[in-house]
């Protein structure tokens, strides 16, 4: 029993050192500015003020940056799907020659940080005369090892007679791979969705270096430049912060199920 | 197989893969040689690039920016990792529990990870601001002038390893968690009924077992480790005075300010090989500690 307590209470110490300072940033975000320049003034908001929300959406393009975080994660998203399922089903069910040596080509290629090939990547873009668009946010980020391999693993679950019914009804291969085997990893997608998309939303090496002007910039290279031009404006930093991690909260708390099971098959990975 | 079926199956794979294998190649595999072939070269990106074969190399070895770079990056990682990875061993086993209320906790240690590495350095730079931030008025609450966290030079590198300790934690915890839930329950419990201490019981048996997930999670960890940017960018900017300078951050500033590209590539490159020697290494010292079944 008491082992049980000194458990809970461990872990409350725990959390509460997790929830408090999100919830120190919700405060500050909801308190005026008379009050965060007096250092004398209590430490929540009295009186609670959506200020610094106004401030935030009117004096910096805030809808714009959040709106290309959003297009470039959904459309992410889709193309990662797009070629992880179409690579992963070639791997797991099609044979050719060389595919062996071609995973593991594709699994090398998971070794590769960003932050080594940027500035290559960067020059390929210049001469490609994709500096500052959409295409050139997007496309580096179109392809996924991990993707690849996760969805493979979940093709090799499913049994191989599932094909072999569906040829002798007369399908090929296309039909095969989107009418019979997709719908049957869902999980799987879904799971490798939810990350694709936080991992896009909460880039910002990338999006620092290639997006230029405002019409392309993402919400994190917004945010991180918010406090070089508001100073010591802590409130409507704050505000900017607690906007910018309020949608992946939501899509977390909804798809806790998939986030946790993608974790733990990372983990199995190894 | 009938070698017509075999080359229309080849024709078939062609046409899978080519998604995925025309933009690995465009843009992970390309960029990853023409960093070796921009790492020879002077070039400013707006004239011409000129050969200069390891000149690049030679400077960096006299680069007094650059070692203090590697050296606080090194001092980030000594920081970050052992405090990452036995908090999250904590939380792991604290959460590794079949009582009410677990999958609660677990999503508030949960919470930092899904969130941005700039809102998250945002709100720390905030935590800890010298002038009005929570930690200092907490730590004058119990008699503490608080230092002056990332606008000391002592204490830039330890505010940014304090930050990324609490965002990363629950990522470790998550994937411990996930190797402690695989370990048989009836061992636990045979050595429990033999009088085996709980400190006993760790050492001799959850630990070897859960060797697999601890080396997995640090192999992971290291590699994160050593590019480090993103929290150094927003909280110090490699300041106070370069005090809190890593790699990456010293790539991208030669690279996009002062258009070095030549001497950034050749950075990435000593940055790629440590990567490489240290996972080597560690696939090589794992056979010294991590059992598998």
């Amino acid at each position: 029993m008491t082992r049980k307590i000194l458990r809970y209470a461990l872990l409350t110490l725990g959390a509460v050192a997790m929830i408090g300072p999100f919830l120190w940033m919700l405060a500050t975000s909801l308190t005026g500015d008379a009050q965060m320049s007096n250092a004398d003034a209590a430490l929540l908001p009295d009186p609670v003020t959506t200020d610094p929300y106004a401030r935030l959406a009117s004096a910096f393009p805030f809808w714009r940056f959040a709106a290309n975080s959003l297009g470039v994660a959904i459309v992410s998203t889709l193309l990662q799907l797009f070629t992880s399922a179409t690579a992963a089903y070639a791997f797991s069910r099609l044979r050719f020659k060389g595919s062996n040596a071609l995973f593991v080509l594709y699994l090398a290629t998971m070794m590769i940080p960003m932050q080594v090939i940027i500035v290559p990547l960067f020059i390929e873009m210049r001469s490609l005369g994709l500096v500052d668009t959409y295409a050139g946010l997007l496309l580096p980020t179109a392809v996924s090892s991990f993707g690849v391999f996760m969805l493979r693993q979940a093709f090799m679950a499913l049994p191989k007679e599932l094909d072999e019914a569906a040829y002798v009804d007369g399908a090929g291969p296309f039909r095969v791979f989107w009418r019979v085997l997709l719908p049957l990893v869902g999980p799987a997608l879904a799971t490798f969705a939810v990350f694709a998309f936080m991992a896009s939303w909460n880039a910002f090496l990338w999006p620092l270096v290639i997006a230029q002007t405002e019409a392309h910039t993402t919400l994190p290279v917004g945010l991180s430049l918010l406090l070089g031009r508001y100073g010591p404006a802590w409130n409507v930093v704050m505000a900017g912060s607690t906007a910018s991690i309020l949608p992946i909260l939501v899509l977390y708390v909804f798809a806790q199920r998939y986030v946790v099971r993608g974790i733990a098959f990372t983990g199995m990975k190894g | 197989m009938s070698a017509q079926r075999r080359w229309r199956n080849a024709g078939v794979a062609a046409i899978f893969l080519a998604p995925s294998l025309v933009t690995l190649l465009a843009f992970w595999i390309g960029p990853m040689i023409g960093t070796v072939w921009v790492s020879f070269q002077d070039w400013n990106l707006i004239g011409v690039p000129s050969f200069v074969g390891l000149d690049n190399y030679a400077e960096l070895a006299k680069d007094a920016d650059f070692h203090a770079a590697l050296l606080h990056t090194l001092l980030y990682l000594a920081g970050y990792l052992p405090l990452v990875l036995i908090l999250g061993l904590a939380v792991a086993l604290l959460l590794n529990a079949k009582l009410p209320a677990m999958t609660l906790y677990r999503a508030m240690f949960f919470l930092p990870v899904v969130s941005s590495w700039v809102a998250i350095s945002l709100l720390w730079k905030w935590l800890l601001n010298p002038a009005g931030g929570l930690v200092d008025k907490a730590l004058g609450l119990v008699g503490i002038d608080g230092p002056g966290w990332w606008t000391d030079p002592t204490w830039a590198m330890p505010s940014v390893v304090l930050a990324s300790v609490w965002k990363d934690v629950g990522f470790v915890a998550v994937i411990l968690l996930a190797g402690l839930q695989a370990i048989p329950k009836d061992l636990l419990e045979a050595a429990d009924l033999d009088g085996a201490s709980a400190w006993r019981r760790l050492r001799s048996i959850t630990l070897p077992l859960l060797s697999p997930s601890l080396f997995f999670v640090t192999v992971i960890s290291l590699i994160n480790g050593f590019q480090v940017f993103d929290q150094v960018w927003v909280m110090t900017g490699g300041g106070p005075g370069g005090a809190s300078s890593v790699v990456v951050e010293q790539i991208v500033r030669y690279a996009f300010s002062y258009g070095r590209v030549g001497y950034a590539s050749a950075m990435s490159i000593v940055l790629f090989a440590i990567i490489l020697v240290v996972t080597v290494a560690q696939l090589r010292l794992q056979r010294r500690w991590v059992q598998y079944d």
